[in-house]
């Protein structure tokens, strides 16, 4: 049996110098003692891997954020030693329907829909989630997004366009994900009006999921299948010269990065296009400033303090924090950020049953800081870290876009 | 706005960074990971060994710079120095750091030995072992690698000035945050931030000390409110407590780091931690951006003033291949290589190694020069170990350096603006 971790990731394992700077900045370890932290389950364990069974399940409550990795000196790809690491103990063990579900919200996302009203009301009964919990393992107070009546794709048919075609105006492709085709829409039209805001034409193609939940779930053979999908679906986008501009942050990394690097993927031609062209929207957006062609001049005044959660996946794309960078050039508005590292649901994580508990655990400082900084809303870049910010302070979270949106009076 | 890319967030690159920030400059900190300040034990060595132990580190380093034209304090001492020191005093109140370049302390590490070391938080302060002293060295049983009766040990064999003694025994205290666990110093640290979670070890230290002792604790005694912390638990034990550091992760160098960071954050700076610096563009001798590696490409970020700190070899600053040669991997500048040539290593570990002293030689502008002494680029400036001719370990003057330098960088940097 080939071992699992591929050179790109195991190469760099012998850099640790078991500095164990990952582990001080690990959200999971400093709120419960079950994860023993990424140097223990990461570099040192994976010694100790190799054919049979796994020496040590503690690996399970890892959520994946990616926190160690960002902040290891030496280079180590802990996490994704980690997620591989943990790929295969599933693999192994048998994942659990739950799991293979929740991977799939194209699959939630297109029951739901045709149905929306009547799959919010049971998403939010009590009862049903308490079943669904015993059923299926999906905590009953974990967040839910709610479903949009019609999806982002049914409402903007007319922005599909082919690739290289001549306009007057650049042209970017938007790049959506499922959450906000099937749920948030809204952040959809509002990213794709603060893009034409700027003088650019919005093309959006047919795109399918990443599939970064597959490959949080273990489901790697899935996940490959679907990368290449939506791959395939975008790189003649990127060949033609068209910048791929995505709001979601995980999955636009997915397509940076991860893919290549947890999935071994760094082959695949469609995917490297890809890759070199995409961007994420606030990250799109301050390097348009950076240009100087940014429409500042038509930003109005917003007189309100926010709070500003920089999740964990958009730290990974190592280009700062440009929302904040962003919104303090609407005139009036005082984003404050927030001084924690992770929200605690990192993508599925959260909303598993044995798991939920550690994700509020590892969200309380945000929660805290959100709740006390007395705001009316609440922003950050993820959209399942929006839904569970929301869900746990009583307080909106909304997009960085929306307010540039709202700053552009756009509605 | 003057633009400054910062390559480093170790010592040398958050304070060259703050610097800026206060002076108005428009700084970014771009660092491949978290810098090297979570392994340090949070004291500031300006001048220790020379090659004897050091006592008063200003008078000493006039006459050891004027010997030693090549060392990266020939640029720094005195007034530069001086300035740095006094400016970090002051951005570093909350830690209540202490101490100057009169005299340096004598503080005790984990392993028993006397420091020399100019600053220290009051904290560690507390346990300056000048003039003797009588101390009961507590461990923590959940704490690993901290061995109280090892440090009483070796204390009471410490040679100090004039003859002075230490008496030393040794206890261990069993409050832990996580009961039944092994437990690393920073879930200490942090739970000690608690009011609540410090009466329970006070309890215990109340219990071990005896009058006329001071306590000697590994450096966990909060996080965040650190200094609160140790003053609260002085009161609660009854007792004058001083902080050991402890081995890496080591919390005052951690507290250290957050302070800076923060306050760069709120002087409108940013850090971009994660990718790594893989080069420059420029023409004409200037530098016009910074090349950046970040999750999916190369972008050049555009930048009037680029400061290098990315360290020594401990931090990647400097690379040795193979075949002997050294070089700086992130901007490809000249190396001054060991002294005298040759692959400068000794032949056992802890003998003197002349190629630790290689780096990037610099100008009275902190500018890297290259073998003819012309700056390689007018706008580029390298502050802290990544500056050639220094041995930071052996003469404990790393932090000394990083400060002088980082700030001297972003002082010029601000004059030229």
């Amino acid at each position: 049996m080939a071992h699992p971790l591929h050179d790109a990731v195991r190469g760099s394992l012998d850099n640790c110098v078991k500095c164990t700077i990952c582990e001080t900045y690990c959200p999971v370890s400093a709120a419960t003692p079950l994860f023993p932290g990424p140097k223990y389950v990461g570099p040192q364990a994976e010694r100790f891997r190799g054919e049979g069974p796994s020496p040590d399940d503690s690996l399970t409550w890892c959520s994946s954020c990616g926190i160690c990795t960002h902040v290891c000196p030496q280079g180590v790809k802990i996490a994704e030693i980690n997620s591989i690491a943990k790929a295969e103990m599933a693999a192994e063990r048998g994942i659990p329907l739950r799991d293979r579900l929740i991977a799939r919200p194209t699959l939630a996302g297109r029951l739901g829909a045709p149905v929306a009203p009547l799959a919010n009301r049971l998403a939010r009964n009590r009862l049903v989630r308490a079943a669904v919990e015993r059923a299926v393992g999906v905590h009953r107070r974990a967040a839910l997004p709610t479903w949009a009546g019609r999806t982002f794709q049914s409402r903007t048919r007319l922005r599909r366009q082919p690739p290289g075609r001549p306009g007057e105006r650049p042209a970017v492709v938007y790049f959506h994900g499922c959450a906000a085709n099937y749920y948030e829409t809204h952040t959809a039209e509002m990213a794709v009006r603060v893009l034409e805001m700027q003088g650019l034409d919005v093309i959006v193609p047919r795109q399918g999921c990443c599939g970064l939940p597959l490959q949080s779930n273990g489901l790697y053979p899935a996940a490959r299948h679907y990368v290449r999908r939506l791959a395939g679906s975008l790189a003649p986008y990127a060949r033609a010269g068209h910048d791929i501009v995505s709001t979601s942050t995980s999955c636009g990394l997915m397509l940076k990065r991860e893919a290549r690097e947890i999935l071994d993927m760094e082959d695949d031609d469609d995917l490297r296009a890809v890759s070199g062209r995409m961007y994420d929207i606030c990250e799109y957006l301050a390097l348009m400033h950076e240009r100087g062609e940014l429409r500042t001049d038509l930003l109005t005044p917003l007189d309100m303090e926010v709070p500003y959660h920089a999740p964990c996946q958009l730290r990974g794309h190592g280009v700062g924090t440009p929302a904040m960078d962003l919104m303090r050039l609407i005139p009036g508005l005082r984003p404050r950020q927030v001084d924690a590292v992770c929200c605690g649901v990192a993508g599925t994580y959260g909303l598993k049953r044995e798991k939920y508990d550690v994700a509020m655990a590892v969200g309380e400082p945000v929660f805290g800081q959100v709740r006390e900084s007395g705001a009316e809303l609440s922003v950050c870049d993820s959209e399942t870290c929006r839904w569970h910010i929301a869900e746990a302070t009583g307080v909106p979270s909304v997009h960085p876009v929306a307010m540039l949106h709202r700053s552009y009076g756009l509605g | 706005m003057t633009r400054v890319a910062v390559i480093g967030a170790g010592l040398a690159g958050l304070v060259c960074a703050l610097r800026l920030a206060q002076g108005g400059a428009d700084v970014t900190v771009f660092s491949r990971g978290t810098g090297g300040l979570h392994l340090t034990p949070g004291m500031i060595d300006v001048l220790g060994y020379a090659p004897e132990r050091v006592e008063a580190p200003g008078e000493t380093l006039a006459g050891w710079v004027a010997a030693r034209p090549e060392h990266p304090y020939a640029q720094l001492a005195g007034a530069p120095l001086e300035e740095a020191l006094d400016w970090f005093r002051g951005v570093a109140a909350p830690l209540r750091y202490g101490g100057d370049l009169a005299a340096n302390m004598l503080l005790p590490t984990a392993a028993g030995v006397a420091r020399p070391t100019a600053m220290a938080p009051a904290g560690m302060a507390a346990g300056d072992l000048r003039g003797g002293r009588r101390v009961v060295a507590v461990g923590l049983r959940a704490l690993k690698d901290f061995f109280p009766a090892y440090l009483a040990d070796n204390l009471r064999r410490a040679a100090l000035p004039g003859g002075a003694a230490v008496e030393a025994r040794h206890a261990v205290a069993t409050w832990s945050p996580r009961p039944g666990a092994d437990v690393q110093g920073h879930y200490f640290a942090r739970a000690l931030d608690e009011p609540g979670a410090r009466a329970g070890l006070a309890a215990e230290l109340r219990a071990i000390v005896e009058p006329g002792e001071t306590v000697l604790m590994p450096a966990v005694l909060g996080m965040r409110a650190s200094a609160e912390a140790w003053e609260d638990l002085c009161e609660r034990a009854g007792a004058p407590i001083a902080e050991v550091p402890t081995l890496p992760p080591c919390i005052p160098g951690m507290r250290l780091n957050l302070l800076l960071t923060r306050a760069l954050g709120e002087a409108g700076g940013r850090m971009v931690v994660g990718p790594e610096a893989v080069g420059v563009d420029g023409s004409g001798g200037r530098i016009d951006a910074v090349r950046i590696r970040d999750a999916a490409r190369v972008r050049a970020v555009p930048a009037d003033h680029v400061v290098l700190a990315t360290g020594g070899f401990e931090s990647g600053g400097v690379e040795l291949d193979s075949y002997g040669a050294v070089r700086e991997p992130a901007l490809g500048l000249p190396v001054a290589g060991p002294p005298g040539g040759g692959r400068g290593l000794g032949p056992r570990h802890l003998d003197e190694h002349p190629l630790m002293a290689a780096g990037v030689r610099v100008d009275d502008r902190l500018r890297p020069v290259d073998a003819s002494g012309a700056p390689v680029w007018g706008n580029l400036r390298a502050a802290g170990s990544i500056i050639a001719g220094a041995v930071p370990w052996r003469e404990k003057s790393g932090e000394g350096i990083a400060i002088a330098a980082g700030h001297r960088a972003a002082c010029t940097i601000l004059e030229d603006t």
